[in-house]
């Protein structure tokens, strides 16, 4: 095993569904402690994967080891150390969110305090509540607190803030934040780029059933890093003395009437070379800003715009 | 906030018996709390032999001297009782679990599926201990004077409720829950009409009372009678019906039954 241990380990994972394969030779790393996020449009392979490791699925092929031990076989073992929290349901319709919540602590031996978790997760009006009538919001902080309550090692989260409002997902990922300070390893899925780019130590990006990108946000947006530099300034300007004096790749075009685009790799060096190249001819760079690529741009860049089903 | 060191890691199973009981615990709390399954399990057996023991609607063939209306009415109600329970109600609530994920979700949790069946069947227990219970004391208060030997009604009790229970679990872990409820709700119905409960089978004619003997209903209504009005010490034929049905719906449930 490498450094540090891996809390999840996942080597050419094959989960088919009839003829459709869902899964397709997928290899992920998660490391013991951290946040991970599973990004991946609708139909990746992200659930089919997580619920392979959660010990729901059997795998067709390739090999999963999850807190070291295998999911299909060793089951007994694993359910006491994950934490689970589905993407819906999972309650009684008729059961109150407090009840619920104290019936899966007392299925562990040492579980968090019910009250605690409750007022972390402001479900204190819904203590009464049965699960039927809890808006969409409370029934995700519920399956939140009920994948949590029994502290264990690593929960699986899939899509935990979908649907919340602006408070709810703070709290939640306050939360997480929470559980990764304390060393519970978190592995969520999302389709929400800033919740990824904000909370994960590691993204995975799956598509059609593979990892095609790892790595932490930062590394994802520098790598192949199609930076670029905005100014304004007067329209028509001769750019061909300032590509001459750029590194070899760059480029730099006028892409609309005064608005002007340096991309390449955009480091100190090139963004002296492109204000000198200004002040030579006389040119005031107004709105002069350095764009990083977001995740979003690159998730959008792998994985294509088309819509998925 | 919360102080540092509060979600450390300190995973761990409950003991396994502390993890049924909670499970038997709140499973009943879930039935008794919903109104449709009162309605099915207390309020219509209730119902039905205070109805039909007081008043001369159905003609329950001949009694013998000394006895009552009530004597053939309780036995084949306790019988309804198991039905209403062991199958209808756990067949929908089941079904219901299925569909909103519950079964799924309580399959991550550390309390293992046997041990999930296992709560499902106390639960049912309960509640046939509370309706019998119920039962019991208003067919005393109508009159009732039952014979024979209570160990051959626990034990057909006991043969029902397996059987009733291997099927409603088929039902619930195969078909949509919304079949299911339909289904179940149906099944009653016709179980209660054609099953020897408030109506003796000899009423139907010959070909089709033979067939209508088979069902577990039936088995169990008559056989629960033999003890319990005419004193038989133990009604082999029904608790063989029973065995049988017991044996066939629970290997099918197990083999069918699907979480999700």
């Amino acid at each position: 095993m490498g450094s540090p241990q891996a809390a999840v380990e996942i080597v050419g994972l094959v989960k088919k569904y009839g003829a459709k394969t869902a899964v397709d030779g997928l290899d992920l790393r998660v490391d013991a402690g951290t946040v991970t996020a599973v990004l991946g449009p609708n139909g990746a392979g992200k659930t089919s994967t997580i619920e392979v490791c959660e010990g729901y699925r059997r795998a067709d092929g390739g090999s999963v080891r999850v807190l070291g031990l295998d999911p299909a076989a060793d089951g007994e073992r694993l359910r006491p150390r994950i934490g689970v929290m589905l993407q819906s349901g999972g309650v009684y319709a008729g059961a109150r969110a407090e009840e619920m919540l104290r019936h899966v602590a007392k299925l562990h031996a040492h579980p968090l305090d019910v009250p605690m978790l409750i007022e972390r997760l402001g479900l204190e009006s819904c203590g009464r509540t049965t699960y039927r009538r809890l808006s969409g919001g409370q029934q995700q902080r519920l399956a939140l607190a009920l994948a949590v309550v029994g502290r264990p090692e690593l929960v699986f989260l899939d899509e935990p803030t979908a649907g919340l409002d602006p408070q709810a997902r703070h709290a939640t990922w306050d939360l997480i934040r929470d559980l990764r300070e304390d060393g519970v390893t978190v592995v969520l899925t999302t389709h929400l780029m800033d919740e990824a780019e904000k909370l994960s130590d590691d993204v995975h990006i799956v598509d059609r059933g593979r990892v095609i990108a790892s790595g932490s946000p930062e590394a994802l947006c520098r790598d192949g890093a199609e930076n670029s530099l905005r100014f304004a300034g007067p329209p028509g300007l001769d750019l061909t003395a300032m590509v001459a004096a750029l590194p070899v790749g760059a480029k730099a075009f006028e892409v609309a009437r005064g608005a002007y685009r340096v991309e390449g790799d955009i480091d100190p060096q090139l963004l002296a070379t492109v204000t000198a190249w200004c002040a030579q001819h006389g040119v005031m760079p107004e709105k002069l800003t350095v764009e990083r690529r977001t995740l979003e741009d690159v998730f959008l860049e792998l994985t294509g715009r088309e819509l998925r089903a | 906030m919360t102080a540092t060191g509060t979600f450390a890691p300190k995973p761990g199973a409950a003991p396994l018996g502390r993890m049924i009981a909670a499970q038997t615990a709140l499973e009943t709390k879930m039935l008794l709390r919903n109104g449709e399954q009162l309605l099915l399990t207390i309020v219509i057996p209730t119902l039905l032999l205070v109805l039909f023991s007081t008043v001369d609607v159905v003609d329950v063939g001949e009694l013998a001297p000394g006895q009552d209306r009530v004597d053939f009415l309780a036995p084949g109600l306790l019988a309804l009782a198991v039905l209403s329970t062991a199958f209808t109600g756990q067949a929908i609530a089941t079904g219901f679990e299925r569909r909103y994920g519950v079964l799924k979700r309580l399959g991550a949790t550390p309390l293992p599926r046997w041990g999930l069946m296992l709560a499902k069947t106390g639960c049912v227990l309960i509640v046939e201990a509370l309706q019998i219970a119920l039962l019991t004391a208003i067919a005393f208060a109508l009159g009732w004077s039952p014979h024979g030997n209570p160990f051959a009604v626990v034990l057909l009790l006991v043969l029902g409720t397996a059987a009733f229970s291997g099927l409603g679990l088929l039902m619930a872990g195969t078909l949509r829950a919304e079949a299911t409820l339909a289904a179940a709700n149906l099944v009653f119905i016709l179980l209660l009409v054609c099953g020897g409960v408030i109506v003796p089978l000899d009423k139907f004619p010959a070909g089709i009372a033979a067939v209508l003997e088979l069902t577990p209903i039936a088995a169990l209504s008559d056989g629960l009678r033999d003890v319990l009005q005419h004193g038989t010490t133990m009604p082999w034929t029904d608790a063989g019906i029973l065995a049988i049905w017991s044996v066939v719906g629970l290997a099918a449930a197990a083999k069918f039954f699907r979480w999700e």
